[in-house]
């Protein structure tokens, strides 16, 4: 095992991390402003709204992440065809980038909507008989507590996206490890590279988890 | 250029022998089975021993245990997967080194790095279960093992582990999907399992869409079928007078 090899690599390495923070904090992103309208739609008062969010987030749940991004990656240019009726070339970036935000949705919607229940009923009432709007009621009244309340176990789910963006290797976008592995084999230094990848990833969401737990002690009421 | 959709395609031949392509979706069903029930059995064995490990009142033995349950979560699975695929089989002796590269069929070879690999790292999350049933019991259960003359071993066989496992059943039982759906990691290692099938199929008739959805469906029918299964069970096997613990 030699790994001075890795030092020359460290920029083209460098690059890749910079594409699996970008896919993660999009991701991040996305997800969630997806995921709080699912909230919504699956705690609102029309049946049909309910079911809809809720058969969504148990699809998405049920099936593979693996799946969706291979799927997407197949079938986001049809569908852009058969939207804009002439051909859009998509990247495989946007692909997997679609396909996380729709996956990870169903999994941040599950945690808003628990973040949104745990908000007394009071707050609600309060907010109706000062004559709010149920948008006004939303956002100044329960979704800044709700978030507050749930930081912790959206980081949580953020760090496990972090290590989930190492499959969108199946499409061959080159994020961290895809750029590990490939220039291992350009070099013929595999598995060294392999270590030190296995290695950035355990560092980073080692030390994430960390901070998330001191967050959810000084959060903690 | 449009789409032809065709829900036939799944009866049509292959043009290899007489088999048509639903074939391959049962073949693949039945190694992303396979796959999972053993990492499974493997995660059970190995979480359950992590977990006790983690409460045992001894320092260096609770500390060997939380090391492995960092280790093993904080390593993406698809990195665990190269590691124990690419790496390990190097690492082994000259005569296991051989007999895993050149004896064993390649989809041998696969199926075992993938359980190893699916069975370690789902165990990190088992034994987090483990511990926090154990940790939900009264202390008085310990303590009265204790008073009655019960070495640690029995108190664990007897008296905790029993009524603990029955305590976590519901987060098991996720932890166990979980398991089948991280199995389609190994289509990246070569095992024709269901989604190296579905994209297999997708390549050959260019009906992606009818493959994709024939495959979520089968994922989404899987995941309901166990869900109810475990729910079957957890009702059965439920401690008396624990009910608000056990999920319902």
């Amino acid at each position: 095992m030699d790994f001075s090899a890795i030092v020359p690599a460290l920029p083209g390495l460098a690059e890749g991390m910079l594409m699996t923070l970008k896919l993660m904090v999009m991701g991040v992103l996305g997800g969630v402003v997806l995921g709080t309208l699912l909230a919504m739609m699956r705690l609102s008062h029309n049946p049909l709204l309910a079911k809809l969010a809720g058969f969504y987030v148990n699809y998405f749940r049920s099936i593979p992440l693996l799946l969706v991004i291979t799927w997407f990656y197949f079938a986001v240019p049809f569908i852009l065809r058969a939207i804009t009726g002439e051909d859009t070339p998509v990247g495989a970036f946007t692909s997997c980038l679609v396909a996380f935000v729709m996956f990870e949705a169903a999994y941040y919607c599950e945690i808003v909507r628990a973040g949104i229940q745990s908000i007394s009923r009071g707050q609600m009432s309060a907010a109706q008989a000062l004559g709010m709007s149920y948008g006004q009621m939303m956002r100044l009244v329960i979704l800044p507590q709700a978030f507050r309340k749930m930081t912790p176990l959206l980081l949580q789910q953020s760090i496990i996206l972090f290590q989930d963006t190492s499959l969108v290797y199946t499409v061959g976008l080159m994020d961290f490890l895809n750029s590990a592995r490939s220039r291992g084999d350009i070099i013929g230094q595999p598995h060294e590279f392999l270590i030190f990848a296995g290695l950035v990833y355990f560092l980073v969401s080692f030390s994430a988890s960390l901070l998330v737990k001191q967050l959810q002690k000084r959060l903690a009421v | 250029m449009n789409y032809n959709w065709d829900w036939g395609v799944f009866f049509k031949s292959t043009g290899i022998g007489d088999e048509i392509y639903l074939d391959w979706f049962v073949t693949g069903l039945g190694w992303t089975i396979a796959v999972s029930l053993a990492a499974w059995i493997v995660a059970l064995a190995l979480g359950s021993l992590l977990g006790v490990m983690r409460t045992v009142p001894n320092r260096w033995v609770s500390g060997f245990a939380t090391a492995y349950v960092e280790l093993f979560r904080n390593v993406p699975l698809l990195v665990q997967l190269f590691l124990w695929y690419f790496l390990v089989p190097d690492l082994l002796p000259e005569p296991l080194e051989m007999w895993f590269k050149q004896d064993l069929s390649p989809a041998t070879s696969a199926y075992l790095s993938v359980i190893v690999c699916l069975g370690l790292f789902t165990a990190a999350r088992v034994c987090e279960q483990v511990r926090t049933g154990i940790q939900a019991l009264p202390k008085g259960q310990a303590a009265a093992a204790y008073a009655l003359g019960f070495r640690l071993p029995q108190i664990y066989g007897n008296v905790l582990l029993p009524q603990a496992y029955r305590i976590i059943i519901p987060p098991l039982t996720s932890e166990f999907l979980n398991v089948f759906k991280n199995s389609s990691v190994a289509s990246l290692i070569g095992l024709m399992e269901l989604l190296a099938q579905t994209k297999q199929t997708a390549e050959f008739t260019a009906n992606l869409f009818e493959a994709f959805t024939l495959a979520t469906l089968i994922y989404f029918t899987l995941n309901m079928t166990l869900m109810l299964i475990m729910r079957a069970i957890e009702k059965k096997v439920r401690v008396p007078g624990m009910i608000s613990l056990g999920g319902k």
